[in-house]
């Protein structure tokens, strides 16, 4: 029997979970899949915070928030989503704070706010280093009190459509059983985040921000736009990619080479700064980042997940040492096409959070705007996709066979180890579509794509179980992450000037 | 370097030579390298996902921040039903979070906390959901419905957050196979990765419970006890 409701969500996230309550919260009988468990999701992992013109911290307006994210965004974003976003931004703190989450406060009892890079004043809301982690789960409860059906460890295989081209459900994979399941809904929502792990191992990313929504809706024949934008943190681990928080520059870290010579401005936009970081290793400098003046106490109130990490993945502590850092694949301001109701170029599906692109981030986003985006964008997605259900109720089901990709993957010869050739496609990405691209090598990375998807049966995997098979998993969201690859080099071919994250000489 | 993992048909060992790695860096090289059919659950690398929770020589940790050392026998969670080598259900154990009631009762429009307010419960609002604190406890162990550690300290975050308007029902939904089960042996505390201490967030929760003349119900009348209804028996 196939599963039913009114507005199907793909993805747990921040952005999926505030989808969620909204469109029950607007009558609609509402199931979320995800592919791990709600809390787990790369909202988790934000930690910087979440911006809103709020003038805690010194004077402040939403004009210049309005006006700070355009000018990142390098003419790419639509000022008007922009607006609306950086107007909700006040209501979207105060609800936050409405339903439990623990920011951080000022003496005088205001919600904190710190300064982070491209801001003209100090406006990210921050919860310790913790941003992320504390809203989530708290969107969480908050969805366990709105009695949202979740479900946990549904991998999305692909989005059905009727016979009149519009989208009417999902055909999911039960990772437990290993079983394909077919849920039927009036509308879907993506909510299932972004693609920084095309560059493997060269990113901040959680394992699963493979673009798996993104591939499966542009198999559907969904718009992409702008896939070619890729924010590169400017301060991630040399060796294990892991990220430090911005915040350790809004509280006044420095960037240092191996002379100890301070050689940007800190507070750069992150692109300007990863560019500059780039620039300096490939003089042969090491490039490092600086807290030791910020004193233990400073650090370990409002850093602790920094020095934790740093000490377990580069033997170092930030009070009396220096962190060594490098530019990685950390934000994919590409995604979805969507328009102002958070609506996708195909009927009936809607997308929001990482996966989504609703212009609001441009050529770079600006730090603490994609917590903002997911918790405004999350309620927009959820009530128009509400709204769309009730307006366009299905009254016939839908027979879909369950024959899958797992079916064809089973066939493929397995003679090659696709877990070197996702590596080797990582590092070949990090170099030839990173922080600054030749149309020379766009071209070699898009040629390496192209051969190994024509070569794809070559691959495959050595585990053909059916229960919890996750060398199966992995295989499918490489395969998700081959055409995401592509459409990444073919649209950074396609632009020839620099903008943004994009640069290209 | 070898270690051997507890996989669903029995120890397999592993040799590894990666050295100061930390365990899930080891776990993905044997995956992908030696064994692609090992499975174990991951996310962040950062602790703060809670996927790779596991043990390591009887003691709970995350794989992520936990650094291989020869020898180390790594199994499955315990307390939880194991999917498939290292992966566990973590379903029953969440779902002690709606039992409880795990959110503030009403919307809090206008509450002004403090730099001091917010500090009373930062440390409780550090959980990840990993699993370690029920893998280890030992009333969760024999009593199913035991309400359990990870929920207790998210009931006590919200019981101690100002904002919470009836913290007295707050208290009334974890009584029952809730806060006077636990035997305060404190196993939650030493596993926790985030540094949480459930048994002190349920002691906590006991002291607020008397306050609103909710008593242990275990405690049975006797000479100069207390009757069901927390009224002393005379």
């Amino acid at each position: 029997m196939n599963k039913k409701c009114d507005v199907l969500i793909i993805g747990a996230g921040g952005a999926g979970l505030t989808a969620a309550l909204n469109a029950k919260e607007s009558g609609a009988k509402v199931i979320v899949l995800t592919k791990e468990y709600p809390t787990r999701s790369q909202t988790c992992m934000a930690q910087g915070g979440i911006n809103a013109a709020l003038g805690n911290a010194g004077e402040d307006s939403v004009a210049d928030h309005i006006a700070n994210t355009l000018k990142s965004a390098h003419g790419q974003a639509d000022p008007e989503a922009i607006e609306y976003m950086c107007s909700e931004a006040p209501k979207a703190i105060e609800w936050l704070d409405s339903i439990g989450v623990c920011f951080s406060r000022t003496s005088d009892a205001k919600v904190a706010q710190r300064a982070l890079g491209g801001a003209s004043a100090s406006r990210a809301c921050y919860a310790q280093d913790y941003t992320g982690l504390k809203i989530l789960h708290t969107i969480y409860d908050r969805c366990l009190r709105a009695d949202i059906e979740i479900q946990n460890e549904k991998y999305l295989l692909e989005i059905l459509k009727d016979e009149k081209d519009v989208v009417c459900g999902a055909k999911v994979l039960d990772i437990r059983s290993g079983e394909v399941e077919i849920y039927e809904a009036n509308a879907v929502i993506l909510a299932s985040g972004g693609y920084s792990r095309i560059y493997a191992k060269n990113s901040t990313n959680s394992s699963a921000s493979t673009g798996d929504g993104i591939a499966t809706a542009k198999r559907a024949g969904a718009e992409l736009i702008d896939m070619e934008f890729v924010q590169f943190h400017p301060t991630g681990l040399k060796n294990s990619s892991i990220l430090i928080s911005e915040s350790a520059r809004g509280e006044g870290g420095y960037i240092i080479n191996s002379k100890g010579e301070r050689f940007t401005k800190e507070l750069a936009p992150r692109d300007v700064l990863s560019r500059a970081i780039d620039t300096e290793i490939k003089k042969g400098e090491s490039v490092f980042l600086d807290i030791r003046h910020l004193g233990e106490k400073l650090i370990d109130e409002g850093l602790p997940q920094e020095r934790k990490l740093a000490k377990l993945y580069e033997n170092v502590d930030p009070v009396h040492e220096l962190m060594p850092i490098r530019p990685v694949a950390h934000y994919t301001m590409g995604g979805i096409k969507v328009d102002r109701k958070s609506a996708t170029s195909l009927k009936g599906l809607f997308a929001c959070g990482e996966c989504a692109n609703h212009r609001v981030h441009g050529a770079n986003r600006l730090g603490g705007n994609s917590l903002l985006e997911i918790v405004v964008f999350g309620k927009e997605a959820g009530l128009n996709a509400a709204l769309y259900a009730k307006e366009n109720l299905r009254t016939t089901s839908i027979t879909i066979d369950k024959k899958s990709v797992i079916d064809e993957i089973k066939e493929y010869d397995n003679v090659l180890d696709f877990y070197a050739k996702r590596e080797h496609l990582g590092d070949l990405f990090y170099k030839n579509v990173g922080i600054v691209r030749t149309k020379e090598e766009l071209q070699e990375a898009l040629d390496e794509v192209q051969a190994i998807k024509a070569n794809i049966s070559k691959l495959g995997v050595s585990d053909t179980s059916k229960k919890y098979n996750t060398n199966m998993i992995e295989f499918i969201e490489f395969k998700n992450s081959l055409d995401v690859c592509e459409v990444v080099v073919k649209s950074a071919l396609a632009r020839e000037v620099s903008c943004g994250a994009h640069y290209i000489v | 370097m070898k270690i051997s993992i507890n996989k669903d048909d029995g120890f397999s060992e592993y040799e590894t030579s990666l050295e100061g790695a930390t365990l899930l860096e080891v776990l993905s090289d044997i995956k992908h390298t030696k064994d692609n059919t090992l499975c174990f659950s991951s996310g962040c690398r950062s602790s703060v996902c809670g996927s790779c929770s596991m043990r390591v020589n009887e003691v709970e940790v995350l794989a992520c921040s936990y650094k291989v050392q020869d020898g180390d026998k790594v199994e499955p969670l315990k307390n939880v039903s194991v999917i498939r080598d290292l992966v566990v259900d973590m379903d029953k154990a969440y779902s002690f979070n709606q039992k409880a009631k795990t959110w503030l009762s009403q919307i809090a429009l206008g509450t002004n906390l403090n730099d001091e307010d917010v500090k009373t419960n930062a440390v409780q609002s550090d959980c990840i959901l990993c699993g370690s604190c029920y893998s280890a406890c030992p009333v969760y162990a024999v009593n199913g419905e035991f309400i359990g550690p990870f929920s207790l300290t998210r009931i006590w975050k919200y019981a101690s957050d100002k904002r919470e308007e009836n913290v007295e029902q707050k208290m009334n939904d974890v009584q029952t196979n809730g806060i006077w089960d636990c035997t305060l042996c404190g196993n939650c505390t030493v596993v926790c990765p985030q540094n949480i201490s459930s048994k002190a967030d349920i002691e906590m929760l006991r002291m607020k419970s008397a306050q609103y003349g909710l008593m242990d119900p275990n405690f049975g009348p006797f000479d100069g006890g207390f009757g069901f209804d927390g009224s002393p028996v005379f």
